[in-house]
């Protein structure tokens, strides 16, 4: 095909596909005085070397987008992480931010949740409600989504080791809002590889954590088609301390286990690849976070393509959520971080990000207050709404540098995905240590260059001021977890035991047969029994991870 | 410190559920850089668990690390676990995520020094030197 | 506190106190005040009932997760165990991170097993000085059995074999070019060779050949040497050490445990002696010229050094 024939075949096919279903913001978009905006910007030549590399958005290799018109269609979904203490604070905190024009909830669960504790286990103590939301029992999941109907919005759920628990929670509660599965929308996180290199939220070992994971890839392909199962995420491995590029390569190495774990289940690869989701951290370095975006998606493509012989687009299609890098905000003199946090959220929407996060100014000091949220918020509208860099596609595109750079990302994340595979695959990386070493190396030398103050922090260990004044800080009451722990024991001694007992006792039935443990998980949360009674039955069947 | 000198012994803890351990990592490469011995207990553990670990390992100095907000409870913790365990001569330094008002009451309740984000490598690798040797010097004013 | 005395601390080894026993093995690592007291005041009769095990492997083999199934194993048996967990100091700082501990920490409150992590510290003679002492201590401390655990690369490796009375190598698949490496230097050195991670692939051609390594050293004691296990998923371990108890029983009644026990005896003094006279010849050239040949120049240090201070021996 010419060259002018590929682009209006694009024209033909892609971009009249997407206009026909969503038609864009406006009719036509110009700047002030009248010149009109392009939708999207080409080069004068297209080489071979163009269509290879970048070609138009919406179309293989995706290096310009997953969407023909990307934001001249619909903004990225405005997605504000919250949560905190107990289930009625924080339903009150998500019902504030939909009042605020947010358009999707993330749900942030405390530390024992995330662990798979109940709220009065030993180990608990001192960590309930403080970094999220305390979830016992259906009860508290009951709460949290008290008047929010969960047809009308998208959740994201930042859970993974017991994403199983959590998931099956949510399912019963829009059952009993009278909503079925299949019209749920939303994410949850499920990356567990992730945790064992980065985030620390472990229970059990990566290889029957990889079996919950295509249990519940296999149950939701049928049952929850909109929902996706997984969030592949190198937003944590970066907070660690990783480069740009180990980012890259370390969340597409993972995403490469998940779907070879799923295909060896027997799973088809066009049916599950398409509610595989991305999560990546957008930090300072502006272009070189541009770049990294477009190679990220670019290597997906070609992986999912050419490796694993993907045939529909949606398969290769990598979409994916940013937050901006919580690592870089600083304690000192906090509204600079408005300002760093605006770099970052411009990156992301450069990069083409399908939703995002943006970090309230005071989260270097504690959970943020309900004002600094909104800034935050703000920040992302007036990115949308006021800087125009959202009315035309992927407007760093034929930029010298840029281009450059998303190769050189791109190569070097190539190399480390051979070289994790050379040394027999990612599990076998993290069990002798090897990424976590990588990721170690690359943060000790970035903090070195900040203490040598070769790397310059504004406000760190360069123009820095004495502070009097202390910012209005968010605390968690103390007393969360004695409410919290009261009302535990008030559901423990109000349900049914007997159909308790019955349904863990299937469902560890299930565990050592190995079979798909979603039905039996949904049947113990129904009748309340708790995320800790849960995950006990599959800590004895499983074991336990320790690092 | 020289290699001539014995080196002093200090353990990295993180108490609770807290995995962010970026911070951690780097004190406790930081110190093996001036020369310390340095134990890491990994993420995840109870008081308890740090403070048998600190007298076992017979340390200088026990350094902790939490960014979940759970400071308050956890880190006092330890310090009365090493009493209960005859260790209440080995000083205790705390970082992380810790507001200005709550600096003054773990000071109270026993911790030797609290370090907040921010604070240069430097001073925190002095305080552990400082926290050592007076933890030495005691020990040989006793004899 | 008051800092203990050594008859306090040798009591206190009698009574399990934790804090003695890290105390006393501080005491003499550091070569401190107090060290030759408490040397001399450990009961030596209770060393010959104790089983030293060496364990050693590459890096990410799962020789961590092994010494932890072992102390399970060990402890739902009821035995006290003493573990020595050795990582390397830094040779431009001579600082260390001992990373070790880690996967001991799931005994961190077992009052019946004591760990102490050790650094290598650089030192002139190795690790059998301080390690050597620190099994006596932990014997004296009533641990029946007392794992020295140690990175397989380097010179730290050789000095726990020649501590250990039995001295196992872990090997993992996917260590190719490593295993190869080291297939020579495994005959002589390791009593049980343990394949872990032997559910992955590439597993079975790792036993094979290393059966066939060990092939002549079974036919002494008719023990297998080559063993398979799981150890995340404790399995295997219970087998491997029904084996170390019964080569342990072929060593003692062979009289080859006494000559191991001799050998280590000689390394340690070996050790101490260089140990004790690095400060002296570290003082002694600072005062001589560099212009001779550094051979040269030891040779005249030893005989000036030794022979001016012949007979008093430095603590």
């Amino acid at each position: 095909m010419s060259r002018k024939n590929r682009y209006s075949d694009w024209q033909e096919n892609e971009l009249a596909a997407s206009l026909n279903r969503f038609p864009e913001r406006k009719e036509e978009f110009s700047l002030h005085g009248g010149a009109e905006i392009p939708r999207l910007a080409l080069p004068e030549n297209m080489d071979d070397s163009y269509f290879e590399k970048l070609g138009f958005p919406g179309r293989y290799p995706y290096t310009r987008g997953v969407q023909p018109t990307m934001y001249r269609g619909r903004f990225w979904t405005m997605r504000q992480y919250a949560g905190f203490s107990s289930a009625a604070e924080s339903n009150k905190r998500y019902r504030y931010l939909l009042e605020q024009g947010t358009t999707g909830l993330s749900v942030a669960f405390d530390l024992p949740t995330q662990i798979g504790y109940d709220s009065d286990d030993a180990m608990a103590m001192g960590e309930v409600g403080k970094v999220g939301v305390a979830i016992d029992t259906l009860a508290d999941m009951e709460m949290l989504f008290k008047d929010i109907p969960l047809d009308k919005i998208s959740t994201s759920m930042t859970i993974n080791s017991p994403a199983i628990v959590l998931l099956a929670m949510y399912i019963v509660v829009a059952e009993k809002q009278g909503i079925a599965a299949d019209k749920l929308r939303g994410t949850i996180q499920n990356d567990v590889l992730k945790e064992y290199v980065a985030r620390g939220t472990y229970i059990f070992p990566p290889r029957p954590s990889l079996g919950l994971i295509t249990d519940i890839f296999q149950w939701c392909s049928s049952n929850m088609p909109l929902f996706n199962t997984i969030s592949i995420s190198g937003y944590h491995i970066r907070e660690a301390g990783s480069t740009a590029a180990q980012e890259v390569a370390f969340t597409l190495a993972n995403g490469i286990t998940y779907v070879q774990t799923a295909l060896d289940a027997g799973l088809e690869l066009d049916h599950f690849a398409r509610r595989l989701a991305f999560f990546f951290n957008a930090s300072s370095n502006l272009l070189e976070e541009v770049a990294k975006f477009r190679a990220a998606r670019r290597l997906w493509a070609r992986l999912m393509k050419n490796r694993f012989g993907a045939k529909k687009p949606a398969s290769m299609m990598m979409r994916f959520h940013t937050q901006t890098a919580g690592s870089s905000l600083a304690a000192q003199q906090i509204d600079n971080n408005i300002v760093r946090v605006t770099i970052q959220a411009l990156a992301a929407v450069f990069g083409g990000t399908q939703s995002l996060h943006t970090n309230s100014r005071d989260e270097a000091l504690s959970l943020p207050t309900e004002d600094s949220v909104r800034t935050a918020l703000r920040t992302q509208q007036i990115i949308a709404h006021e800087s125009g860099v959202a009315d035309t596609v992927d407007p760093f595109a034929g930029s010298y540098y840029i281009e450059q750079l998303t190769d050189s990302i791109e190569l070097a994340a190539e190399e480390l995905i051979s070289k994790i595979e050379q040394k027999g695959g990612v599990v076998a990386c993290i069990e002798d240590g090897f990424i976590q070493r990588q990721i170690e190396q690359a943060a000790y030398d970035y903090q070195k260059e900040i203490e040598s103050g070769e790397r310059v922090i504004v406000g760190v260990n360069r123009f820095q001021i004495d502070e009097e004044e202390k910012p209005e800080l968010l605390r968690v009451d103390p007393a969360v977890e004695a409410a919290q722990t009261a009302a535990l024991r008030n559901i423990r001694n109000s349900r049914d035991d007997k159909a308790v007992h019955a349904t863990l006792s299937t469902l560890k039935e299930a565990a050592e047969s190995g079979g798909n443990l979603m039905e039996p998980i949904i049947a113990a949360v129904r009748v309340y029994a708790s995320l800790g009674e849960i995950c006990t039955v599959l800590r004895e069947i499983f074991g336990e991870y320790r690092d | 410190m020289t290699t001539e000198q014995t080196p002093y012994r200090v353990l990295i803890g993180k108490p609770g559920l807290d995995g962010h351990d970026r911070g951690a990592k780097f004190i406790a490469r930081a110190l093996r850089d001036q020369g310390f011995e340095v134990i890491y207990t990994g993420i995840r553990r109870t008081a308890a668990e740090i403070a048998a670990t600190a007298i076992q390992e017979d340390v200088d100095v026990v350094g902790l690390s939490s960014l979940s907000g759970a400071h308050l409870r956890l880190f006092p913790e330890v310090v009365s676990e090493l009493e209960a365990r005859g260790g209440a001569d080995i000083p205790v330094l705390g970082g992380g995520v810790i507001p200005d008002e709550d600096i003054a009451t773990l000071l109270e309740n026993g911790l030797t020094g609290i370090f907040t984000p921010g604070t240069p490598a430097d001073t925190i690798i002095s305080s552990f030197i400082e926290a050592s040797q007076r933890h030495r010097d005691h020990d040989s004013s006793n004899k | 506190m008051t800092v203990p005395t050594s008859e306090q601390l040798l009591s206190g080894l009698k009574s399990h106190d934790p804090r003695a026993i890290g105390r006393a093995i501080s005491v003499v690592e550091n070569n401190g005040e107090g060290a030759a007291a408490i040397l001399a005041g450990l009961d030596r009769d209770i060393l010959q009932k104790v089983v030293v095990l060496g364990i050693t492997g590459p890096p990410g083999a799962g020789k961590s997760t092994l010494s932890s199934g072992i102390v399970k194993n060990l402890r739902s048996a009821g035995k006290r165990v003493g573990i020595i967990a050795v990582d390397p100091s830094s040779p431009i700082s001579g600082g260390a991170i001992l990373g070790d501990r880690i996967r001991m920490m799931d005994h961190a409150l077992d009052p019946d097993v004591v760990v102490r992590s050790m650094a290598t510290r650089g030192r002139l003679g190795g690790l059998c000085a301080s390690a050597g002492a620190t099994v006596r201590i932990m014997a004296a401390a009533e641990c029946e059995l007392i794992l020295i655990e140690t990175v397989g690369v380097g010179q730290s490796e050789m000095d726990i074999v020649q501590l250990a009375d039995i001295t196992i190598m872990v090997l993992a698949p996917g260590f190719g070019d490593d295993i190869q490496a080291m297939k020579a230097g495994l005959l002589e050195v390791a009593d049980f060779l343990v394949v872990n991670k032997s559910d992955q692939p590439g597993a079975s051609g790792l036993i094979m050949d290393m059966e066939q390594t060990f092939s002549a050293k079974e036919e002494e004691s008719g023990i297998a040497r080559v063993l398979e296990t799981v150890a995340s998923e404790n399995r295997g371990i219970r087998e491997l050490l029904e084996r170390v108890d019964r080569f342990n029983g072929y060593l003692l009644d062979s009289g080859l445990k006494e000559q191991r026990r001799s050998r280590a005896l000689n390394a340690e003094t070996l050790d101490w002696i260089l140990e004790m006279l690095r400060p002296r010849f570290l003082q002694a050239m600072e005062k001589t010229s560099m212009e001779n040949d550094p051979r040269i120049r030891a040779k005249e240090l030893i005989r000036t050094t030794l022979r001016l201070h012949s007979t008093d021996t430095q603590e």
